[in-house]
């Protein structure tokens, strides 16, 4: 007996709402990067400087009192939100606060973490501070530069290693499908006003990565098929290919949501904004190795007058050495 | 056709006891870390029953190297710290200023009176001259004090920039110089920041340079950032200075060559001291805490052949005066000199406790810092939040764990068994080389390990759709098995290697547990390769040898 998702053979159109499902990631990115413009992210204090201090206490929270006290210390905006997490025992009542960078301070000084103490600890005798976190303004800065050259290093390194591997057309789709998970990745992180951090800049590259790592395996499929096949049309080519991938391409994500899902539910609440963007980005990027790369790739066209002989058709994208640039 | 050469059998399965036997102390992390302990404790302090007993935990032919476990799983404290790299330049400039003068006092029938400008911009020396236009003279002379920059990249340069205008001369130190300069600050500030460190003696710190002028300090176990900060953030800078005046106040006027320093206990009290100071820590030999006559606690120095002998003149020809210890610009005692003291050692006694002399003299010891620090960055995480977190990791851990497991099994049958051996190498192989490379694990390394668990499967899942693929046209199971593993190996390698691009740039780019994530991904792709392409298919083969099926399913 197998767990089989699909027959042995499956003959599925995937280019038949070519228009619409290529319209719609068109749409997202669109949508993500309105968001990200007009809605804006909600940074951690790795990007924009400032204290987060993650409080314990006994008691239950009261989330307003906790903001007033802070606030009569006058250290500027001030943010508290209560954190809720199934591991959590009884009499953990944990909250974050945020304290904006103060001027004329790089990293918070120790009196400042004691008055807050001091100030929480009139309405909840027994809270602790579980983690002090302060970055001053000046790293911050660093910070967002060093995130955007991660992301835009591995795009132009994977766009290089694929047109040296595959051809240019393949080439812009995978950085294009890349992009598209990225900046949907930033929407959705907007849209739901998630804590943008280091982390997320993280998880946006093992995005990158998981996601190159499917539309590889496609293009590689498709590379083999356009050698097979010399006659039949690309969009045929290329139908084949995915649906001849469909059964590992959903074995390998299913896998893997089943590992992330875990971490989701048990993982705890320090890093559930970092598995959330991954466990989102292994979605959005199996759809968009579908729908987004296959999609370039099939309007570009390829160059299918192939001078040089391949190895009997049977052979052909097996070789390490095959280089085809 | 499916045939595999002994020795590559032997290397395949060497490697994966190996990674196996690496991953081993993991499994008994505490009595492991007990053992470790007590080895060292061994070494450096000596044999005891107890220790014996606690080394004896862990049997010593086995590997007995741990995985590191970071900041955020361990708890402990973070600090980024930037060196004022600038204070040294100012200091040099003070310490130029008297030879300057010499050299000047050298030619005055030329230049005349030479004056010391206190308006100079900071880390530059100004001076004017009498006879302006002496000015060619005095800029060879003071020239000639110049030395050679001592440094790879400032060979050929001077270390003295001097130029002149008008009456004005100034001197300051070259970029060259600099650039020497502030590679030396660092390093002395990182290598007193250690030794602070190692006075206190806590398990594993790292200390290590970032960029050009910042040092990374993580300390596990330690209670808080502010805790760190008052072991190293201290400058300790000691001097001793003659007393003009010791009852000033806040608004006392000071002649030149004169400081209006404030008492360390109370605010209202300040002193006026000579500037030029008669010794500094630099003297110091050692310091230890004390009690003094009266049973408070002290702080007793000794100071080096120089030091003994600047302290014990200075002392005998001023019986009766006043002299101040100043630590970080703050007067901590300023006794009367009774007799001379020729014997090179001296006691401080102040408003001290135990705990506070003892951290003093840990402060003196170790050097006074270069340059002041300013603290770009810093983080506190609790033991009880780290244990959280690992307890949190380990649970989704074994719930991913199995789930794939399971998954793979209902999937593919025995082939999915076979992969799921391979998974549960592959796991230990990822531990084992985190383990002896001294890697350290994360909360995000753990979400790594479990990214990899998803992952690892994928190249069995690429392999074994193939076969399945191929069974439907090859010539029997053997064929189609070879078939599936060759034809799946471009698609793996290229899959592998951009992935493995990414966590590369991550490594590079990320810092902390960010960095932990990416060390995880990268042995984590490399060992799910080894095991997926070489260890699954010796499994498939050696069942296949001993079976012999007609017909597989996959």
């Amino acid at each position: 007996m197998r767990l089989r998702f699909f027959a042995d053979e499956t003959n599925y159109d995937f280019f038949r709402w070519r228009t619409a499902t290529f319209g719609v990631s068109v749409f997202a990115v669109i949508a993500s990067i309105l968001l990200w413009v007009f809605v804006g992210l909600n940074f951690g204090i790795d990007f924009r400087g400032g204290t987060t201090i993650r409080t314990e206490a006994a008691e239950p929270v009261d989330v307003g009192a906790y903001r007033q006290a802070v606030e009569t210390l006058n250290l500027g905006e001030v943010s508290v939100i209560e954190v809720f997490d199934p591991n959590f025992r009884d009499d953990q009542n944990v909250t974050m606060i945020r304290i904006q960078a103060q001027d004329g301070q790089e990293s918070v000084t120790g009196d400042t973490i004691a008055q807050v103490q001091a100030a929480l600890q009139q309405i909840a005798p027994s809270i602790e501070f579980a983690s002090v976190e302060s970055v001053g303004p000046k790293v911050s800065g660093e910070l967002i530069m060093t995130a955007i050259i991660a992301v835009a290093a591995a795009l132009v390194a994977i766009l290089i290693y694929i047109w040296l591997r595959f051809e240019w057309q393949f080439s812009v789709g995978a950085v294009a499908a890349l992009f598209h998970d990225t900046i949907v990745t930033i929407g959705i992180f907007s849209l739901l006003q998630i804590r943008f951090d280091l982390s997320t800049i993280a998880a946006l590259l093992t995005i990158v990565g998981y996601s190159i790592n499917d539309t590889v395996v496609i293009f590689d499929r498709l590379r083999e098929n356009l050698r097979k096949y010399k006659t039949t049309p690309l969009q045929d080519v290329m139908n084949k290919s995915v649906n001849e991938t469909l059964s590992r391409t959903v074995m390998t994500s299913g896998t893997t949501l089943v590992a992330l899902i875990a971490l989701l539910v048990f993982g705890g609440d320090v890093i559930r904004g970092f598995v959330f963007a991954i466990t989102w980005g292994v979605v959005v990027g199996t759809y968009s190795s579908v729908y987004v790369a296959k999609n370039i790739v099939l309007m570009l066209g390829v160059t299918r007058d192939w001078s040089k002989p391949s190895d009997g058709g049977g052979g052909a994208g097996t070789q390490f050495a095959n280089v085809d640039a | 056709m499916l045939q595999i050469p002994l020795w590559k059998r032997v290397v395949i399965l060497g490697l994966c006891l190996l990674g196996i036997l690496l991953a081993l102390p993991n499994a008994f992390y505490t009595r492991v870390e007990t053992h470790n302990d007590a080895v060292s404790a061994i070494e450096t302090l000596g044999s005891t029953p107890e220790r014996e007993a606690d080394a004896g935990l862990w049997p010593s032919f086995l590997p007995a190297t741990l995985v590191n476990l970071g900041l955020d799983l361990r708890g402990g404290a973070h600090l980024l710290a930037e060196v004022h790299v600038e204070d040294v330049y100012v200091d040099r400039m003070d310490t130029t200023w008297p030879d300057v003068r010499d050299a000047l006092v050298a030619i005055r029938d030329q230049v005349g009176f030479v004056e010391r400008l206190e308006a100079a911009a900071p880390g530059t020396l100004s001076l004017r001259i009498q006879n302006a236009d002496a000015m060619p003279a005095a800029l060879e002379a003071v020239r000639a004090l110049a030395q050679p920059v001592v440094s790879l990249s400032g060979i050929g340069a001077q270390d003295l920039v001097v130029t002149g205008q008008g009456s004005t001369l100034t001197v300051e130190l070259s970029p060259e110089e600099k650039l020497a300069t502030d590679d030396r600050t660092v390093r002395q500030a990182l290598e007193i920041i250690r030794r602070r460190i190692d006075e206190v003696g806590t398990r594993e710190p790292t200390i290590q340079r970032q960029g050009e002028d910042r040092i990374l300090i993580q300390v596990p176990g330690v209670g808080s950032a502010e805790e760190l900060k008052g072991i190293i953030g201290t400058t300790a800078r000691l001097t001793f200075h003659p007393v003009v005046s010791a009852s000033a106040t806040a608004d006392t006027r000071t002649s030149a060559g004169q400081l209006l320093v404030q008492d360390i206990d109370e605010e209202a009290v300040w002193y006026v001291l000579e500037s030029a100071a008669i010794l500094s820590g630099e003297d110091l030999k050692t310091a230890q805490p004390g009690f003094d006559q009266n049973g408070q606690p002290s702080v007793t120095l000794s100071f080096n052949g120089h030091g003994a002998q600047v302290f014990g003149r200075f002392t005998s020809e001023n019986v009766g005066a006043l002299f101040a210890t100043v630590l970080d610009d703050k007067v901590i005692t300023a006794p009367q000199i009774r007799e001379p003291i020729t014997g090179g050692q001296a006691q401080i006694t102040g408003n001290f406790t135990v705990e506070s002399s003892t951290d003093l003299a840990v402060l003196l010891r170790a050097g006074a810092l270069p340059a002041e620090l300013t603290f770009l960055e810093e983080r506190t995480i609790s033991p009880g939040l780290g244990q959280d977190s690992i307890e949190a990791g380990r649970i989704a851990a074994v719930v991913g764990f199995v789930a794939v497991i399971v998954f793979m099994a209902l999937s593919y049958g025995l082939f999915g068994i076979f992969a799921n051996i391979a998974l549960i190498v592959n796991l230990s192989m990822l531990l084992g080389v985190l383990s002896a490379f001294g890697a350290t694990l994360t909360l995000p390394g753990i979400a790594g390990i479990v990214l990899t668990m998803g992952m690892a499967v994928d190249a069995n899942v690429l392999v074994f759709e193939r076969i399945r693929e191929e069974l439907k046209t090859a010539k029997g199971p053997s064929r189609a098995i070879e078939l599936g593993y060759q034809r799946a190996l471009s698609a793996i390698i290229d899959a592998n290697i951009t992935t493995f691009i990414t966590s590369l740039i991550l490594f590079l780019l990320g810092s902390g547990p960010v960095k932990g994530f990416a060390v995880t991904l990268m042995v984590g792709i490399v060992t799910s390769v080894f095991t997926a392409i070489w260890l699954t298919r010796l499994l498939v083969v050696i069942w296949f040898e001993r079976r012999r099926p007609r017909t597989i399913e996959v």
